[in-house]
Formats: structure tokens, sequence, C-alpha cells
């Protein structure tokens, strides 16, 4: 209830705010857009007097005035699409099924449908503006012989420019669910706003035309093909007629027309650039920094103070403003560290220290957990050997009842020796059917580098439910326990049609034979959509982990500055407990680095409005946290052997002080 | 102008492998506590630079005809535009005759509006090479064996990039010395650890940067190049600059052909370009020791100061050539640089308040000159020497209590290039006195220097010489509080007394009002 409170006064105050001014600026930024897409669209070489007159005439006209109220109004609603749909943690799918999933999913069709028609309207709008042969859907019909009076012919050029927008609309909220397009990530370098705009503006601009034309080429050979569905369909239900003295525009030799060419690209570049600024200028707003008081004198502001607002947990955008927040006012900012470090007035406690330190462990600590279940789930190859360990301390959403049903299925599961796998083969998938399948998927494999599959779990029992097909009554026990802990572990978000697909459970055979792989095509065939590709679950893992390097810097810098500015001496006592912390993580990260795929660098993308910076986050944790160990151990120095830690411990920081690790 | 060099303790007669005139003269071992000393030596025979001419690999291989297509895109891929347009209309045997003679007009107006362009940034004339050579701060780098050294920021540790292209790390706790070899590490214009990190090197490169990942327990002496990050951008070659960021993950680079500063964020590989008009191109970056500044400098007459907060910079026009080297105070308060062809030495002073723009915080409105290098004849035993000249570079220990200056000097009028030393105090007012001079072996130069950030006893001045040596020179001294006037019999005394009335246009060596 009092988060729900917090969630309310902080997304009502602030980033319906920002998403307000966003959208205004896109509005006004709309203005000089459309200028020149006006005049880019008639530009005439050979007329240059006539074509400024005439863009002047057309940019003043009253019909105009419509048109660019009609794109507004296109832009407000794409503004309002990117804050109901905008999320801080990306959500990966990790095979085939879950984007199919996240493709098909009610709210995506919404936001497909209402992109679709905003296409069509600025379509409009563009063949209103470029005038001449685009004008109008119908115009008379032209025949010499004229004898059935004033009928109306079907404008295909027209048409074909307003199922273009319809086609670009559409496959920008389709290629935005497999690029993340609104996934909003944040940036190492402050900057100011308007420089942040002016340094991404030539990327948008580039973007927005290399995607229209990737955009047009498959919307013509859409058009080549089933260009004549549409056609007839509207002639049918407005009652036009398709003017025989014309070729129809179907065909290669009209279609390769270099005028037609040239409109239909610079509309969608219109169409795509102005969505793309909107889209950007909201990605900006909404990541500035938003400064929180540390402490408040009146206590009805308390929960909008920076140690109520970190533990909460909704909205996800306040989490992550509340830690950026920490991690830079323990960098720059000694007056608030100095809040930090202060006590309580009466009773004398430091209850903001405390707040945000046990905050930031829950979370690292957190990962950590998360890390070794990954890491022990791996290794093991879903033997369900030591996971409770990892799952039991979760301190978050894990239930009692997981934790036993983890340890009931510790000593039921039978552990056929057929298990045993190398790391690496569980994501090769290299045995018993894998030849059989092979030559199936790859046909089908579609050429996306989206991370594929489910979260979780699922992506690592994919590869081991056809085992569970070789020892009777594993799969039974495995895949409830699977579906159960998938979701929490991993907390992606497209787990729901997952859960839908059954595992294929073939017969208890107890010997895999080709007879019982054959039958069921479509098992096989959904089996293989469902493999991972097994960056996406180190992806998955780590989806989050901008709340993790935030926190990592904030204690850092903050440990380091109690050095010479905590008066009181109360970093100290949370002291052993944060290295411990931090060494635990640094020993998770990097086993889990050390399995196959992880350490691999996925390409830039840089020709798209998606952000891929998701990808690479795990590289930053692991920068970040070796970086924040050594901020203490450099601070400290030998002041450290006097802290209490495990003799594990103390070994690994003494590789630390001895710069060695 | 009062010349600060003729208040210096002239230099013995050089027969000594280094001669200091100052608190120490310590024997080596004293350098490095338990370790032995790195005392270096790389005799450019041993060095074999590699015959990397592109022309030359070319000749040995037979002309193979390809199609103007495959040509065209093999252009377009290395070369852009300009080569695209210059492939066709040097193949006009093949193509139409009007694409021939139009991509030629289109040339020869690209060709017009780059040599235009090239008049307001002369230095986009020079080639890859001689650009490095121009803006490094090695003096006479492209004959230099020694190319770049590097001290750990944490650890006793350096790295040296030789003329060869290879790179070696020493460490005196350690048997094995690490050798970098790259494809892409070609004419090593700079080089820098990155700080609390144990392994990360960044190298400025031809035309990218590389970071090395070496690991310090590894006992590999030829690390692959698996275990070198590439970071490269386009139109960002050569780098000839490099500096991390003190106390977080940043890196920036710079390039004198990109009028961009590039700061990157190299766990992720990701860049992000800051633009700025004017300069025509980035040289030489220091980034103060708190971490708050970055001074960019540029190939024209101006440089700019960025605060890392929001990265917003300040411009500093007109001077009277262009930013050669500067260095922050520790504290980051106080900047000195130099211009290139005048012998002085400038200070700015910040005041410190991060997070607002420069401008508006009241930075300083003018430089000051501290230093005046000009010159002027000493009087030793052995004769007159002349010393003085252009400053090539600056270096201060980091505890603020040495400077040291890289005089050119000029070998054709009998001016050597040497190093001269002042000790310097920051608080309470900013204080130079002169301290001495640091001379090679007879017939050497110095080329490079750095301070030894880990030296316990005072500081300590690593310098590469012409003939390969690299060699390490103490300034033993109290290290807190002010400096001990004639603790080690040098005389020290402040050049002259600071005048309240006239600081700001007289020279300046005691700074009354900071």
């Amino acid at each position: 209830m009092f988060s729900s409170d917090q969630s309310c006064w902080f997304v009502r105050k602030v980033i319906c705010w920002r998403a307000v001014a966003s959208m205004a600026w896109s509005v006004l930024l709309l203005l000089p857009t459309t200028a020149l897409f006006v005049l880019l669209s008639r530009f005439s070489l050979f007329h240059p007097i006539l074509w400024m007159s005439e863009c002047l005439s057309l940019l003043t006209s009253a019909s105009a005035i419509f048109s660019f109220i009609l794109l507004c109004g296109v832009v407000l609603m794409v503004g309002f699409f990117n804050l109901e749909y905008y999320t801080v943690v990306p959500s990966i799918a990790c095979s085939k099924i879950a984007l199919l999933g996240q493709v098909l999913h009610p709210r995506q069709f919404v936001h497909s449908l209402v992109h679709c028609i905003m296409g069509v309207v600025v379509a409009w709008c563009c063949a209103f503006t470029i005038g001449g042969r685009y004008r109008s859907l119908g115009h008379p019909c032209t025949q010499d012989e004229s004898s059935s009076g004033p009928e109306m012919c079907l404008n295909e050029y027209h048409l074909v420019l307003l199922l273009a927008g319809a086609f670009i609309g559409y496959s920008h909220s389709l290629v935005g669910v497999v690029y993340n397009m609104n996934y909003v990530s944040f940036h190492t370098m402050q900057q100011y706003k308007y420089l942040r705009f002016k340094g991404a503006l030539p990327l948008v601009v580039k973007a927005s035309a290399v995607q229209a034309l990737y955009c047009l080429r498959s919307f013509l050979l859409l058009y080549f093909f089933m260009g004549y569905a549409p056609r007839a369909w509207i002639c049918k239900t407005l009652d036009l007629s398709i003017n025989s003295s014309i070729h129809s525009l179907d065909s290669v030799s009209s279609l390769l027309d270099l005028s037609l060419l040239y409109h239909l690209w610079i509309s969608g570049t219109f169409l795509l650039l102005t969505w793309y600024i909107t889209v950007l200028l909201f990605r900006i707003f909404v990541t500035e920094v938003y400064s929180f008081p540390v402490q408040s004198t009146f206590t009805e502001d308390a929960h909008q103070c920076l140690p109520k607002v970190i533990t909460g947990t909704q909205p996800m955008i306040l989490k992550f403003l509340a830690l950026q927040d920490l991690a830079l006012l323990s960098q720059h900012s000694p007056s608030r560290r100095l809040e930090v470090f202060s006590l309580s007035q009466p009773g004398g406690h430091p209850h903001i220290w405390t707040a945000l330190s046990k905050e930031c462990l829950s979370l690292l600590s957190d990962l950590t957990e998360r890390l070794v279940a990954h890491h022990d789930t791996v290794a093991t190859n879903g033997r369900a050997k030591s996971q409770s360990t990892g799952s039991n301390k979760r301190s978050t959403t894990s239930s009692e009842g997981s934790v036993t049903s983890v340890g009931m299925e510790d000593m039921k599961t039978p552990r056929p020796s057929a298990l045993i796998r190398t790391p690496g083969s569980v994501f090769l998938r290299s045995s018993v059917g894998a030849g059989l399948r092979t030559p199936l998927t790859t046909p089908f494999t579609p050429d996306l580098d989206s991370p594929f599959s489910s979260p979780a779990l699922r992506r690592l029992t994919g590869p081991l439910e056809p085992q569970g097909a070789l020892s009777p009554g594993f799969s039974s026990i495995q895949s409830p326990h699977v579906m159960r802990r998938g979701p929490k572990l991993w907390s992606a978000s497209t787990d729901s049609q997952l859960n839908g697909s059954p595992p294929p459970s073939p017969g208890p055979a107890p010997s895999p034979s080709q007879a019982q792989l054959k039958p069921s095509f479509l098992v096989t065939f959904l089996q293989n959509r469902k493999d991972q590709l097994p960056e996406a679950s180190s992806q998955a893992l780590f989806a989050d982990s901008q709340v993790h390097i935030w926190a990592l810097q904030g204690l850092s810098h903050l440990v380091a500055a109690s050095f010479s500015e905590d008066q009181y001496g109360i970093v100290q006592t949370t002291l052993p407990t944060i290295l411990s912390t931090l060494l635990l993580l640094q020993e998770a990260v990097d086993r889990h680095f050390k399995l196959p795929h992880t350490s691999s660098k996925p390409g830039h993308c840089s020709c798209s409005m998606g952000d891929d910076s998701y990808k690479t986050l795990r590289f930053a944790l692991r920068s970040t946290l070796k970086t924040a160990v050594y901020r203490i151990t450099a601070t400290f120095g030998g002041h450290l052997h006097a802290v209490q830690m495990s003799a594990e411990h103390r070994k690994r920081l003494q590789h630390f002080l001895e710069y060695k690790e | 102008m009062m010349c600060s060099l003729a208040l210096f303790p002239p230099p013995l007669s050089g027969d000594g492998e280094t001669s200091q005139y100052n608190e120490s003269n310590t024997d080596p071992s004293v350098w490095f506590e338990d370790s032995p000393a790195l005392n270096l030596y790389f005799p450019r025979e041993s060095l074999k630079p590699h015959s990397r001419q592109e022309s030359s690999s070319k000749s040995a291989f037979r002309d193979h005809c390809e199609t103007l297509y495959t040509r065209s895109a093999g252009a377009w891929r290395d070369a852009g535009l300009s080569g695209l347009l210059n492939e066709i209309a040097n193949s006009s045997a093949e193509v139409p005759k009007w694409l021939g003679v139009s991509s030629s007009c289109v040339l020869a107006l690209l060709r017009w509006v780059s040599s235009f362009h090239s008049s307001l940034f002369p230095h986009l004339t020079l080639s890859s090479e001689e650009m490095t050579a121009e803006f490094s701060q090695v003096l006479d780098w492209s004959d230099c064996a020694v190319r770049g050294f590097a001290w750990h920021p944490h650890t006793q540790k350096c790295a040296v990039a030789l003329s060869d292209d290879s790179i070696k790390i020493y460490n005196p706790k350690s048997a094995t010395t690490p050798t970098l070899k790259h494809r892409l590490q070609r004419s090593v214009a700079a080089l820098q650890w990155k700080p609390l990190c144990a392994s990360a090197l960044a190298v400025a490169c031809h035309n990218c940067l590389l970071v090395w990942h070496v690991d310090p327990t590894s006992l590999s002496t030829r690390p692959s190049s698996g275990c070198a990050q590439v970071l490269s951008h386009p139109g960002h070659s050569p780098v000839t600059s490099v500096a991390w960021s003190p106390n977080g993950p940043l890196l920036v680079s710079a390039s004198p052909r990109d009028t961009a500063l590039l700061v990157w964020d190299v766990a992720v590989e990701s860049c992000v370009p800051l633009h700025r008009v004017g300069g025509g191109g980035v040289t030489y970056l220091s980034w103060s020791p708190d971490g708050s500044r970055v001074l960019a400098a540029t190939p024209s007459s101006l440089f700019r100061v960025w605060e890392t907060r929001m990265w917003t910079c300040e411009r500093w026009p007109s001077l009277k050539g262009r930013c050669q080297s500067g260095c922050w105070s520790p504290d980051g308060s106080r900047l000195l640089f130099t211009v290139q062809g005048e012998t002085v030495i400038y200070a700015l002073t910040f005041t410190d308040n991060p997070g607002v723009p420069l401008m508006m915080s009241g930075g300083p409105k003018a430089a000051t000159v501290v230093a005046d290098l000009s010159e002027t004849t000493l009087n030793t035993p052995d004769g007159d020497i002349m010393v003085g000249g252009e400053i090539q570079s600056l270096a201060w220990d980091p505890r603020g209590e040495r400077l040291a200056v890289h005089v050119k000097g000029d070998a054709g009028a009998g001016r050597p290039a040497m190093i001269a030393v002042f000790k310097t105090q920051i608080s309470p007012a900013f204080k130079l006195l002169p301290c001495g001079f640091v001379q090679g072996e007879a017939g050497t130069e110095p080329r490079l220097m750095q301070f030894n950030p880990n030296y316990q006893h005072g500081a300590q001045l690593t310098v590469c010489w012409s003939n390969g040596k690299i060699t390490h020179v103490p300034f033993c001294f109290m290290s807190a509080g002010n400096p001990q006037p004639g603790l080690g019999g040098s005389p020290s005394f402040p050049l002259t007394q600071g005048r309240p009335a006239d600081y700001n246009n007289q020279t300046l060596y005691t700074e009354l009002i900071s």
C-alpha cells in the first residue's frame, strides 16, 4: 500500500511531466521536420524558384495546417505509447517461441494496430503534401470514350503510399519488439539534454533513412506479389473502378519508377524520423537525473527521501533513478554524503546509511544468488544438487514452498548418468536427438540476432527435457519445479506464454529410439524453437544489472569517502559485510564468465534505434565490481587487515591489495 | 620579463650518468626499496622497426585484374567517397565517359574544398606518422627508441612502448616481462594504465585504441591479441593521446584529425563523441587527478577544459600558438600549460565547483605567467652553457612538490634539450622555487619523462634518453607540509617576491591570492 502511494507521487509528479515535456518538444520539432520534408519532397532541380514559391505557399495554406495538426496528433499518440510501453529492464526473449509470444501478445497487438493506423495517417499527410499524382485516392477517369459520365477511378499511387505507411508503421512496431525499442537505458556519462539530443540527432536521421530503405524494399516485394488484393478490396468497398489505360503498379517496370521510389522513401524516412525523435526525446527526458532529498525535515515528505525511495520496487524507474542518484551523490556531492553519514537527531542512529547500505547489499547478494543458482544448474546440468544453497536464502520473493520442493526434489530425483555433461554441451545439444533435429531446424531458423528464448531456467531446461524422456519419472519432477522457479530467478517477463507450451513429454521409454523421437514433429519443432541462444541466458541474467552497477558505485564511493568524511565511524560497522558481499559477488561473476558464450561480445548494430546496451551490461558490471573492490582497498590499504573476515576472503583481498587480480 | 633559469644553479659538467642537483645522491637501490631497479636499456640497433610500408608489400604481388565493381567496392570501403571517385576517374577506359568525367569533376571539387579546409587547419596535410610525431609528448618521436612509458598508478610496474611497435611490461617483483604485440598496434603515441585496476593498459595506436588486459599472475610472455580490446571509431585516427578517468571506467581519446573528443565506456566498448566547433582536432588530453576536469588541446591556438560532471567545456582561445602540454596539480585546482613557440609556463586556477558550468563558477578569467624559461647563459667551471628554450612537456609529481619541465633546446645553437626541475608549493599559496637540472650522459638528450606515482620517499622522475636508456632520478624530501628550504643544499628562494599590486600582469612566482 505504501509503495503504490509512492509510485503515485513519482509517476504523477515526475515521470508524467517529463513525458509531457518530451512530447511538447517533439511537437515543436515537428515544424522544422515537416518544412524540410516539404522542401525535399517537392524538390525540382530545374525550377528552383518555382519550387521554393510552391513550397512556401503550401506551408502557409490552411489545408497544410490541417495535416500538420493531424501529424501533431500522431506524435502525441506515439509519445503516449512510449510512456505506456517503456521499460527499464529489457524483456529478453530467449527462444523463438517466446518472441512469437511477445509479438502476438494482446498488448503488443494493440501497439502494432495503432502504429499501423498512425502510419496510414502520416502517409496520407505525406501524400497530401507531395501533391500531384498522389493527391487523392480517386480521380475522375479520363478515358477517351467518356461515355458513362464522371466515373471515379482508383489512384494507385495514393494507395501505394498509404499502404507503405501502414507497412512501415507495423514494421516499426514489430522491429521495436525484436530490438527492444521500448527499453530505456541509462548512460554512464551525464550530459545536458540539449547536448545529448544534438549528439544523437545525426544517428537518428541516419537510422530512420536506412530503416526506411529496408522497409521499402520489403514493402515493394510484398506489394509486387500481393498488391492486387488491397487494390481490389479498396475498389470494391469504395466503388472505384480501375483505370485500364494506366498500368497497374505491381509490375516491375512501374515499381522501378524513380520518382515513386524517392517519394516512398522520403515519406518513410519522414514518418520514422518523427517517431524516432519522439522516442529519443522521451528517453532523454525520462532518464534525466532526479535528485532526491537525502533526508527531509517534514514527515509528510519522508516518503520522497532517498532511503525510502530506494527500497521500493514499484515503479522500476523510481528505483533506477534513486540508485543513479545515489551513485552520483556518492561521487560528486560532499555535502549530500555528509547527510548520509549523519546520525538521526534523537537517538543517534545512522538510519540513512543503514537503509542505503542494506538495500545495496541485498541487491548485490540477490545477484550473487542468481549467478550461483544459474551456474549450479548449468554445471550440474540440471541435477538439482546444490540449488538449495542458492535459493533458500533469497530474500525477496522466495517462498518456503519452493525451497522445500527443491529439497525434496534433491532427494527424489534420480541421477541418470546420461545426464552428466559438460557445461558446453548443454547448449550445443550434441547428443541424442540432435542429429535428427539439426537438419530440421536449420531451414526454419530465422536470422534474428535478437535474444531468443524464455527466461531463466527455461533456457536451461530446454536442452534437458529430452533427457527427461530417458529417465522415467524425471521430467515429471523436474518440470514443475522448473516452471515455478523460472520467473522467480530471472524475472523475465515473457514467461506467461511459455508456461502454456508444454514441455514435450514423450512416453516413458527407457532408451531413446528413433521411433520415439520421430512421431512428434511438432514437438521437436517447438523444442527447437525453445532452444536458447546461449548468450541470451547470460543477457537475461544481467538484464537489470544497471541497478547493481549503481549500487556498487554508490557503495564503494561512500566507503572510500568515509575514510575521511565519516565522523562517527558508522561505515566501519558495515565494512566487513560490504567486503564479503563484494568478494562473494566477485567470485560468482568470475565463475559465470568461465561459462561458455558469456565472454563473447555481441556485435553492435549501429543503424537502429533499438538500444542494445543491455547486451553488454554484464561486462560493465564485471569491470565496475573490480573497480569497486580496488577503490576500497586503495583507500583503506593496510587498515583492511584489521577487518574481520574469513580466511578465504582475506586471501582474496590480499590479491587486491597487491594488485594481482 | 624575468628569466627563471638564470636563478638556477648551473649544471655540473656532465660526466656522470645522471647529474642532478638535488637533495639526494642516493644510490639506485633505494629507488625501488627491496626490488631491483628498473634501469632499462633499449639500444636502437636492437629494435628493428617494421617496414610496414603498404606500397612495399604491394610490389611483391602480381597485379591482379579485378572488375571495376570489386575495385570500387574496395575503394569505398577503404577510403570512402573520395576513394570511390578516384577509382572511377582512374579507370576511364572501363566506365562510360560521362561517369568518368563527372566523377573527376566531383573529385576536383572535393579536393578544392578539402584544400580550403586544410588551409584553415594546416596540420591536416600531414601524414599520420608525421602527425603523431608532431603532437606526441615525446621529443623527436619518430627517431626515438622508447616511444612511450607509463607507470602503473598503484603498484611498481611500468609499460614501455618501443619503436618496433611492441610494448614490454616490467614488474620488479616478477620474472616475466610480457611483450605485447598486436596487428593493429602501430606507431604507439601514448599509453596509460587504468587506475583502480591491476591489468588494463590503454594504448593509443595508429588508427585505433587498444586496451590490453595483462593478467599480472599470468606467466605468459606473449599475451595473445585476444587479451586486447580494440576500440575504433570512424575518422578517429591517428590517436595521439589517451587519458583514463582517475576514479571511473571512462577513457578519453583524441585524434588531431577528429574534431570530436571521444569518451569511451571501455567495458562495453561504446563511445560518446563530444563535438565542438573550432580547433580542427584534439591533440593532447590530461585528466585532472581529482577527476573533475579534462584538458583538451587542439592543433590551433585554442584549448578546452571540460568538466566531467555534465561534460560542458570552457574555451581558451587566442593563444600565441597551440597548447603543447599541460599538467594538473594533485588537487585538480590548478592547471599549468605551455604554448608552442613560447618559453613560458602559464597557470590557470579553478575554483572547485564541479557541476556548475565553468563560465559561471568563477573560473579564471585569464592565464597568468608563472615561469619563463627563455635562453640564458649559466657559468659553470667548464665554461658558459646555454640553457632554456621552448617547452616540450610538463610533469608534476603526484604530491605536488616537484615540477619537471622538459625544455626542447636547440642542438644547432648549442642549447641541449634538458629537464629543469622546480620545487612547487600549492597551499597556502602557489609558489615556484628553482631546484636544478637533470642531465644525461654526454651526447644524450631526454626524450620523455614521467613521475613515478608510487615512490615513498619523495618524488622520482623517470627519464627516457635518446640513446634508449631509461633512468630514474629520485628527489627525496619530507612530503608533509612545506618543503624545507635548503634541505639538500640547493639554493631555494622565491625567484621574486610577488608584488600584490601587479601580480597579474607581471611574472608571477608567488601567488598571493588564489
